[in-house]
């Protein structure tokens, strides 16, 4: 087994023609790249900000959108609650959507709608829907049916049955789930961005291919800081839930 | 079964053959009959697996029956499409086992989930109630032993008081009929009793008559005046409590020594 192994990995390296030459000519630039990037270079503040103003309402917009529409994809989606065609078909949809990964759709989505944050957005609201949509139908299967079948026995009709019986078995979660996925987005709005989505990471593609690196270097920062903060706000809305 | 005369008011449930097979070929209920003419509380006994949790769930239709008749007064359940099954619902209140309230809805929201069938999807979501209502149930919290605690979450309450919660959400419909699976089986024997108690007296104070799954031998004797024996699927006995004997219970349960398990009737007077 380990042979094998050890033999696959010695042919797909070689394969993938990997020169020492190239490894070492690419450490020496990274030494160059960095001495360029100190000290970063803060004077296109107001580009800097825009483009994470960009991001920021991407992510919350994308989440919110993704919120909504989640709604009804979690409830098809959900064993105990749609009939099985519906059931089948959401999940089908759910997964043909995770198949691809957000920068894959982003690029499809720029072909669509041409460069800039539409499209970045649209990528993230419909990665947000299909996410958000599978965990709010896992924690759906998830809860007790005592309480559906006897809301169900007093002759309420199916919204009735979701609205007492089920969300407020599931509400807890699925906000925390919203939160992180609103932590997540953050960080997917400034990878988006690469591929000509809008938002930071478009301002940093374009600061890495005009040699702007001490510029990249205060994008990357601005990136930190921004991420962080996200993660900082969703890690105490989600511990306040609890 | 005779047929009821011309012009008789039909009999408060009419159960005729009623069978339900589920999927992969389990034989739950066999052709089972009975009516119930007058309120009165009735056990439903028999070993588990014997098709009492069928039974019930095939009255309101929780479980799909595969063929016979459920009749409420002058409705024919069985084949009721959606919506006049939803209102046939509302005619009949549910109290269960494992009480099946939602945990993280207060005790008043509880109880006027029991008005669901009767009110708008709108009206319901915004929790606005018609005050008659809200009035009753706040006598109903009162009735059932559980005043002041209408804002308690459920999940906040004993075992007793949360199926005083679930009693007072079916009679929250003012059903025609309450079915009731296996009231006092998550609970301590005083408590089981004082439910049992609860549930016979606001049948007997409403005129309901109830229909209560429950495999204490005893507290069925004890609380009911007639008793439905369930055998494998088949109703094997249909009586007044009095008449339930040893050769009865060997029939419906197998041979056992049954001696200390019948009390004789009326020695359960011990105080609400």
């Amino acid at each position: 087994m380990i042979a094998a192994a050890l033999a696959y990995l010695a042919w797909s390296v070689s394969s993938l023609h990997v020169d020492p030459q190239r490894l070492l000519a690419g450490f020496g630039r990274a030494l160059n790249i960095l001495e360029r990037m100190v000290p970063p270079d803060f004077s296109r503040w107001e580009l800097l900000l825009k483009g994470m103003e960009e991001s920021l309402q991407m992510a919350f917009a994308a989440t919110l959108a993704g919120v909504v529409l989640s709604v009804p994809l979690g409830i098809a989606a959900a064993r105990n609650l749609a009939p099985r065609p519906v059931y089948l078909a959401a999940r089908g949809f759910i997964v043909a959507g995770r198949t691809f990964h957000e920068v894959i759709i982003a690029i499809f989505f720029v072909k669509l709608f041409g460069f800039g944050p539409i499209a970045g957005l649209l990528t993230l609201a419909f990665s947000s829907t299909i996410f958000l949509g599978k965990m709010l139908a896992e924690d759906i299967e998830n809860v007790r049916a005592g309480p559906i079948e006897a809301v169900r026995a007093t002759g309420a009709g199916f919204g009735q049955v979701v609205v007492y019986a089920v969300v407020p078995q599931v509400l807890t979660r699925s906000v925390g789930t919203a939160i992180y996925r609103l932590d997540a987005n953050l960080r997917h709005s400034t990878v988006v961005g690469i591929v000509g989505a809008g938002g930071i990471g478009q301002t940093l593609s374009a600061s890495f291919s005009r040699y702007d690196y001490d510029f990249s270097a205060a994008i990357l920062l601005g990136i930190i800081a921004l991420v962080a903060l996200g993660e900082w706000f969703s890690d105490r809305v989600r511990r306040k839930l609890r | 079964m005779a047929a009821a005369p011309a012009g008789a008011k039909p009999p408060l449930l009419a159960i005729d053959k009623l069978t339900k097979v589920y999927p992969g070929g389990a034989r739950a209920l066999d052709a089972v009959s009975f009516t119930i003419e007058r309120p009165e509380v009735i056990a439903v006994i028999g070993s588990s697996g014997a098709g009492k949790s069928t039974l019930i769930r095939c009255i309101n239709r929780l479980v799909e029956p595969t063929s016979g008749s459920v009749r409420l007064g002058a409705t024919e359940i069985v084949g009721l499409p959606p919506a006049q099954l939803r209102q046939a619902r509302r005619r009949i209140g549910m109290i269960f086992q494992e009480f099946n309230l939602v945990d993280r809805l207060t005790v008043m929201e509880n109880l006027l989930s029991g008005r669901l069938g009767s009110v708008g999807f709108l009206a319901s979501f915004l929790r606005r109630y018609p005050p008659r209502d809200i009035a009753n149930a706040f006598a109903m919290l009162d009735r059932v032993g559980l005043a002041g605690l209408q804002d308690s979450r459920a999940d906040a309450l004993s075992g007793g008081q949360r199926q005083r919660v679930g009693i007072g959400r079916a009679l929250m419909q003012d059903p025609d009929i309450l079915l009731v699976d296996e009231p006092t089986a998550s609970l301590d024997p005083k408590t089981a009793r004082q439910i049992m108690r609860l549930i016979g007296s606001l049948a007997a104070e409403r005129e309901r008559p109830a229909l209560v799954n429950i495999h204490d031998v005893a507290l069925a004797q004890g609380f009911s005046s007639r008793i439905l024996g369930l055998k494998a699927g088949r109703l094997v006995f249909d009586g007044p409590s009095a008449e339930l004997t040893p050769a009865v219970l060997t029939e419906i349960y197998g041979a056992e020594d049954w001696s200390r398990t019948i009390r004789p009737a009326g020695e359960d007077e011990e105080g609400a």
